[in-house]
């Protein structure tokens, strides 16, 4: 009998080390990755010019290489933004709803499992590793409140918890599944020498955005000013880009600090009010708000100014057009960097 | 040999062009064969990637401008 277990792969070093532990008790092993949307892999190196000269790479996509299994990535936008709008076991340091999270995916693993006939599903959780999510305490929340309760096998710290089906069942052995706890990388890095795997993705913090505070700053902005939580791909994708300045309730910039920030919010000229610098090199800036008025425009095109070439000129030229429709030249005299409130300044 | 099925996966960045290849590939027989049409610079890297990892063929990769344009053969389980 094929014993098959489905791996849950982030794309870093602890769900490799977990699913090659599996594969080598003679299990077919597949792998399941999912984009809520918030995912650090792929956007951003896709948009920042300094992140091109790194390797491009999905991390998930090269962990299930180094493992030769099967990658099923599913697009779970839509039904994550429950998850992080209404977190039933809340969020951590910053908006990541990392309980439930967890329990989300562990969940659409589980039914992935029922659709496609396999046996057990595999994660590379630690005891203890991660602050909230992880601890010893929640192992069991996360099994029950998924659904797959007994099928949930955690192959690293497997021997601190209570044996799984897999192991009572006989599919797999438990002594040789392992004890990792806490938050040392040390035994990781050390398996993984052992099993020959370099290069692997070391990320720091979290696996997404949402443990980042910067972005989660810019998160809760934008839901303080549209009064609700809801939001769409773009919305969470643009928090990923450039710098966010709101002079007023009324508008928020998004200045790019570079070409290729200036080159990706370009895709989006034609559902927003833009301002681009013509007499100076500089950035494009993003108006997300209401229809600018006189006023208001003179001021949004002050601060962009202040972040072109040409900061120290009297006057600076710029385009202001509105959603690819009208356009026209101004004027303005950029803003010295002291007349820019701080409080403006979101991020 | 089968009509090529379109896909445009134009602005969209990773890893959602390989998540629509994945779903269309998903959605034909084996022999078939699918044009996808992409902008991020990172599908010239995980296209080929996912389809090495799932057993399928890249016939052929252009880049014209700013597009990478990508013919995949979908092989069925078994001519990995
Ligand atoms: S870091 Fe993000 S993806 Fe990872 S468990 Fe927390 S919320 Fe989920």
């Amino acid at each position: 009998m094929t014993i098959k277990a489905v791996a849950l792969i982030s794309g870093g070093l602890d769900s490799l080390l977990a699913a090659r532990l599996i594969q080598q008790q003679g299990v077919v092993v597949e792998g399941i990755n999912f984009f809520t949307g918030f995912c650090v892999e792929g956007h951003t190196h896709a948009i920042r010019n300094r992140d091109r000269k790194r390797e491009k790479r999905n991390n998930a996509l090269w962990v299930a290489e180094q493992l030769g299994i099967k990658l099923h990535i599913i697009d779970i936008i839509e039904e994550y933004k429950d998850i992080v709008i209404n977190p039933k076991h809340g969020y951590g340091a910053n908006l990541n709803p990392c309980l439930d999270c967890k329990i989300f995916m562990v969940h659409k693993a589980h039914e992935w499992l029922e659709q496609h006939d396999f046996d057990f599903i595999i994660t590379g959780e630690v005891i203890g590793q991660r602050p909230k999510s992880q601890r010893k305490r929640l192992m069991p929340v996360v099994a029950s409140e998924s659904g797959a309760e007994d099928l949930l096998l955690r192959p690293l710290c497997a021997r601190n918890l209570p044996p799984t089906r897999p192991e009572l069942e006989g599919w797999i052995e438990r002594e040789q599944l392992l004890d990792f706890s806490g938050r040392s990388r040390k035994p990781q890095m050390a398996l993984a020498a052992r099993f020959g795997f370099e290069g692997y993705a070391q990320p720091a913090g979290g696996c997404c955005f949402l443990t980042d505070q910067s972005y989660s700053v810019k998160l809760q902005d934008m839901w303080d000013n549209r009064g609700h939580r809801e939001y769409e791909l773009d919305d969470i994708m643009l928090l990923k880009v450039g710098r966010h300045i709101r002079p007023s309730k009324a508008f928020k910039l998004i200045i790019a600090r570079e070409e290729g920030e200036t080159r990706f919010l370009s895709g989006y000229k034609r559902q927003f009010q833009t301002i681009k610098t013509v007499s100076h090199a500089g950035p494009l800036a993003l108006v997300e708000g209401e229809q600018l008025d006189p006023r208001q425009l003179q001021l949004a095109c002050a601060i962009t100014a202040r972040f072109s070439q040409g900061r120290d000129a009297e006057s600076v030229e710029l385009r202001f057009s509105d959603r690819e429709k009208d356009s026209r030249n101004l004027q303005v005299k950029p803003l010295r960097a002291e007349q820019i409130n701080p409080e403006w300044v979101i991020a | 040999m089968s009509d090529i099925v379109e896909v445009d996966a134009r602005r969209l960045l990773c890893p959602m062009p390989v998540i629509r290849l994945q779903d269309c590939i998903n959605r034909q027989p084996a022999g078939a064969s699918v044009r996808i049409t992409c902008t991020d610079p990172g599908t010239m890297n995980d296209i080929p990637a996912w389809c090495r990892i799932n057993g399928h063929s890249v016939i052929s990769s252009d880049q014209r401008q700013q597009e990478f344009i990508f013919v995949v053969r979908k092989n069925g389980d078994g001519e990995r």
